[in-house]
């Protein structure tokens, strides 16, 4: 236990922790926004498969992770898009179409890997940028200021997010849009076109999440997201449908996960006792969210189709 | 909710309908393949992840292949079933399509292994990895002294690494990743007493990402020698590759994975083993033994990377330690 | 409507009888528009199969016929279907009451660790109680693992899809651990399996030559208890009412807090009995987590809600709907062998059928609707 302690331990624990945060964080922010406008997506993990898969063949193929970038928000606007059909105009049940999307994710992935690629073949991974000034500062520095700026990109968006869903137009019609689609739509506000943007944005986040995932990696797998879709949309509501919220249960998700991986590490757990800690992020996520006991309620229109003729 | 009557009517009506729809056009006959007097030898393969794995799996595809180079043989395949009562579908499929030998590559798969080669006892079947074969007289078991090439390649890493800090990456502490593991250990411990040899079993087969920053903590903690074992060791070689830490592979040449940081991999040779089994099939044996590779029969080898810039005297200490371990002067332990 | 008294008696008997024969038309649309809905998305796996190269005919007969060709293949497709019912009817439970379950997993597992726990307890029992037991044992093992997110969000707040994929965690890793320590089997080779549990626990085989089991009667009669505890009893209202509208059952004097407890607890104890059937009655006849826990629950925890979902939420309607899904799945692995496919296409597949499936009832909502709309038109005629 005493190696733990040591300064150098807690760092490498801290910045793996916000790591392993980042691709639940991107997921959970863009899950946010949906929810807020009444559409539950139970599909992330599928969305991400096909981000992380996009983005890897990218770099595979092309060489080139801003492309590869781009490429994984071209799979999140078509898979927007899709989900938009599916649940706008078709007015399928959110969280079983959800997860018709995650099993597709899951399979033609897989098949596509074992396609156009065949064997895992590694790409280069994201390089850490660190933030000149910054990230000398003892500790600190190197806990926060020297990740991929994928990592910097993702925390960027809890204010960005935040700002947009409580101090925007369009921020209030995706609250009202979630709260009362039928008031909403007396005022004038198009109750689908604002659910079209959100569901776009959230796919888009999605798919961001699996990229993290793939390009931190560098290498792609079946299943290469392993659950972490399911874990940010419960994220979500531990979060009280909030991007700050939605932060928090990332890190706390994230910072338990590495601080598991690096006792592992150390040997100060071992054998069956690491399927125990194991279920440590799992269970604090519960406790935590037990004490600060938020009773906020959810979008009062979540999963609810809009149409005007009901 | 709608009236449930209704919905009830509806489904059952739909189903038989579609019973009706499909059975109609699906009345064809399968069209059996069979009488296979001179055709080639048919071999079908149920496992449980990706044939392309760099891992478990693909060492038995491999190893049907290699064999495929003297003989002439047809594999089928079924990959990717981790569920065990799908494996066992697909094991009976093939089973009542009269393959040669039926190979079942996972110690899961052992329970309806025994039941099904009771049912089909004209058929062969091959197992692994275990050493039972339930009494039967058409099931093979074969299975890995994954232990031996561990130790070798520990006897190296520890030689090789100037930290003396190794870290090891693997999935659940059960079969043959511990065998692998426990081995390895004992191996840089005996070359080198007093190394620190950390194991983080992620608990997890799949999870690349874990696997990933088990490996960067390791590295971040000192270490600068890295193995692992079963198939998400992808994500560990990649942060080897990226920290230029060494890196010891098991199951298959995992080379393709980091040419410059690969030393050497254990890889399984089972067509040593395959080529037992089937030379027994060809004489109307279908089984009844267990088989085991080991460095000693040529199942096992050390495949070296040639792309690393091994040190003459480090690689001659891992061909030692095969060489003791084959004569049986060096024993892991396990 | 204003218009009817216009009309003579010939155009009033060309309307009836095109509206009667509209009214026999409309159970058709029910089973025509899912119907089309499989065929599009076959349909879009008949590219995927052209796209591999392979005949997308030889394909699906092979499906087929995997699935439903003759008694053996039925057999093994009502055993696929098993798990779906159990898990799916404990949803059809919880979402009525108004509690979103993602927890099936957790549950099923759960329920498997007890009833798997109570047959090493207990190994000589004879049959006629120890099976009763490991299902009673399995039923619990998933109620306590559903009553705890109950409790979560009836008393303290927890959100139950938060606490729910918890706890699916929490179960996997506790499998996990179990299967390393505890419960692990003897033997040189460590493999995370029990050992062959007692035969005494075996699920007797049904007669008929046949691979199906005893799991499969206990299904049924777990749909049909599901469908009397809603719909025929007085806790069934009061779960219902609390999944209609939790305020006014509140104020109506209702244990709203209990009942989402209840709710989850029965929900749970479905899943559970599933985890015991999908031990006692696998050929292997033991706990098996090698590779995740995935491996032995098959993902009847996240599929049983589909199947409940395409049941309407109905017990007895989770029946057939759980055949299709059943049918589907058995298939699949058919249609994977007989074209050498990967499997990762029989999950796409899968995926695409649950879209379009579920994109289509809405459809057939409306277009029933219509229906419904010229058939109304006869009968107040009729009433006239």
């Amino acid at each position: 236990m005493g190696d733990f302690f040591t300064v150098s331990a807690l760092v490498v624990t801290f910045a793996s922790g916000i790591r392993l945060a980042t691709p639940f964080l991107l997921a959970s922010l863009g899950e946010t926004l949906g929810q807020r406008s009444g559409v539950l997506n139970l599909g992330v993990e599928g969305v991400m498969l096909l981000g992380a898969f996009g983005a890897y063949y990218t770099v595979l193929k092309a060489g080139s992770q801003p492309l590869a970038l781009l490429v994984a928000i071209a799979i999140g606007i078509v898979m927007g898009l899709l989900y938009a059909v599916v649940t706008l105009v078709m007015q399928a049940e959110q969280g079983i179409s959800g997860i018709g999307v995650f099993l597709f994710g899951l399979g033609f992935t897989d098949l596509a890997f074992q396609k156009w690629v065949g064997t895992p073949i590694p790409i280069a991974r994201l390089e850490p940028w660190p933030i000149p000034g910054l990230s000398d500062i003892p500790v600190i520095g190197e806990v926060l200021f020297q990740h991929n700026p994928l990592v910097y990109g993702a925390f960027l968006l809890v204010p960005i997010m935040t700002y947009l869903i409580s101090r925007t137009t369009f921020g209030l019609n995706v609250r009202a849009v979630g709260e009362t689609p039928e008031a909403a739509d007396t005022l004038g506000v198009s109750v689908n076109g604002t659910r079209l943007v959100t569901i776009i944005v959230a796919n888009v986040l999605a798919s961001l999440a699996g990229a993290v995932v793939a390009l931190e990696v560098g290498n792609f797998q079946q299943n290469l997201t392993a659950g972490r879709g399911f874990i940010a949309i419960a994220l979500v509501y531990f979060g009280a449908w909030r991007p700050f919220g939605a932060m928090v249960g990332s890190l706390l998700f994230g910072f338990v996960l590495a601080l598991v991986n690096q006792w592992g590490a150390l040997g100060i757990i071992s054998g069956s006792a690491s399927s125990l800690a194991a279920m440590a992020p799992a269970v604090l996520t519960i406790v935590v969210l037990v004490f600060i006991s938020n009773r906020v309620g959810q979008p009062a229109a979540l999963t609810r189709p809009f149409d005007r003729s009901n | 909710m709608k009236s449930s009557g209704k919905v009830i009517g509806k489904l059952l009506a739909l189903t038989a309908a579609m019973i009706m729809v499909l059975a109609a056009c699906g009345g064809g006959d399968s069209g059996d393949s069979g009488g296979d007097e001179a055709g080639p030898f048919r071999v079908a393969i149920v496992a449980p992840s990706a044939d392309n794995d760099v891992a478990f799996t693909q060492s038995i595809f491999d190893s049907v292949n290699r064999v495929g180079e003297s003989r002439d043989i047809e594999i089928a395949s079924s990959t990717g079933l981790f569920v065990v009562e799908d494996a066992a579908s697909a094991l009976r499929g093939y089973a009542e399509e009269d393959y040669d030998l039926v190979i079942a590559h996972g110690s899961q798969y052992g329970a309806p292994v025994e039941e099904i080669a009771k049912e089909f006892p004209e058929v062969a079947f091959a197992w692994g990895t275990e050493v039972n074969t339930f009494g039967l007289a058409n099931v093979s078991a074969y299975t890995v002294r994954s232990d031996e090439g561990g130790y070798a390649m520990g006897a190296m890493a520890a030689a090789l690494s100037e930290a003396q800090n190794i870290g090891v990456v693997g999935p659940i502490e059960v079969g043959d990743a511990k065998l692998y593991v426990d081995g390895f250990k004992a191996g840089a411990e005996a070359q080198s007493p007093g190394i620190a040899v950390n194991v983080n079993y992620i608990e997890s087969f799949s999870d690349v990402a874990l696997a990933q920053e088990a490996a960067t903590a390791f590295v971040a903690n000192g270490a600068d020698i890295l193995t692992g074992t079963a198939q998400m060791v992808v994500g560990a070689t990649g942060v080897a590759q990226s920290e230029g830490v060494a890196w010891f592979g098991t199951q298959s040449n995992q080379s393709s994975l980091g040419a410059d940081i690969v030393v050497a991999s254990q890889v399984y040779h089972w067509e040593v083993v395959l080529e037992d089994i089937i030379a027994g099939i060809d004489e109307g044996d279908l089984g009844g033994e267990s088989h085991l590779l080991t460095l000693e029969n040529g199942g096992l080898e050390i495949e070296f990377n040639d792309a690393y810039p091994l040190d003459g005297a480090i690689k001659q200490i891992g061909e030692d330690m095969v060489a003791g371990l084959k004569d049986g002067s060096i024993k892991t332990g396990q | 409507m204003t218009v009817r008294g216009v009309k003579n008696d010939a155009e009033v008997e060309l309307e009836h009888s095109a509206a009667s024969s509209l009214a026999r038309l409309r159970p058709f649309v029910g089973l025509a528009v899912p119907l089309l809905a499989v065929a599009a998305a076959l349909a879009v796996g008949a590219i995927m199969l052209l796209a591999l190269g392979t005949s997308p005919i030889e394909g699906y007969r092979a499906m087929i016929t995997g699935s439903l060709g003759g008694a053996d293949k039925l057999a093994d497709t009502a055993i696929k279907a098993m798990p779906l019912m159990l898990v799916g009817v404990g949803i059809c439970i919880a979402f009525r009451a108004g509690v979103i379950n993602i927890g099936g997993e957790g549950q099923i597992i759960a329920g498997a660790i007890l009833s798997t726990s109570t047959a090493l307890l207990v190994p000589d029992l004879p049959s006629a109680i120890l099976i009763p037991m490991v299902l009673i044992a399995g039923a619990i093992g998933g109620g306590i693992w559903g009553a705890i997110p109950g409790g979560l969000k009836a008393y303290l707040g927890v959100n139950e899809i938060l606490s729910t994929i918890m706890m699916n965690i929490i179960a996997a890793h506790f499998l996990s651990f179990l299967l390393q320590d505890l419960l692990i089997a003897e033997g040189d080779v460590k493999i995370q399996q029990t050992e062959r549990l007692s035969e005494n626990a075996d699920l007797p085989l049904l007669p008929g030559g046949t691979r199906l089991h005893l799991g499969f009667i206990i299904a049924l009669l777990v749909a049909v208890a599901a469908y009397i505890l809603l719909f025929r009893s007085t806790l069934g209202v009061r779960l219902r009412a609390v999944g209609h509208n939790p305020h006014a059952s509140r104020y109506a004097g209702m244990p709203v807090q209990r009942s989402i407890v209840e709710a989850l607890a029965f929900s749970g104890a479905c899943a559970g009995i599933a985890g015991a059937v999908l031990v006692f009655g696998s050929q292997s006849h033991r706990l098996i987590g090698e590779g995740g826990a995935a491996g032995f629950t098959q993902s009847a925890g996240f599929n049983g809600i589909v199947t409940a979902l395409f049941g309407g939420l109905h017990p007895l309607a989770t029946v057939p709907a759980s055949f299709l899904f059943g049918a589907m799945l058995n298939g699949g692995i058919a249609m994977q062998r007989a074209v050498q496919v990967p499997s990762a296409m029989i999950i796409a597949l899968n995926g695409v059928v649950v879209i379009f499936v579920v994109g289509s009832l809405r459809l057939r909502e409306r277009l029933q609707r219509w229906f419904d709309d010229r058939v109304g038109i006869e009968t107040s005629k009729e009433r006239a």
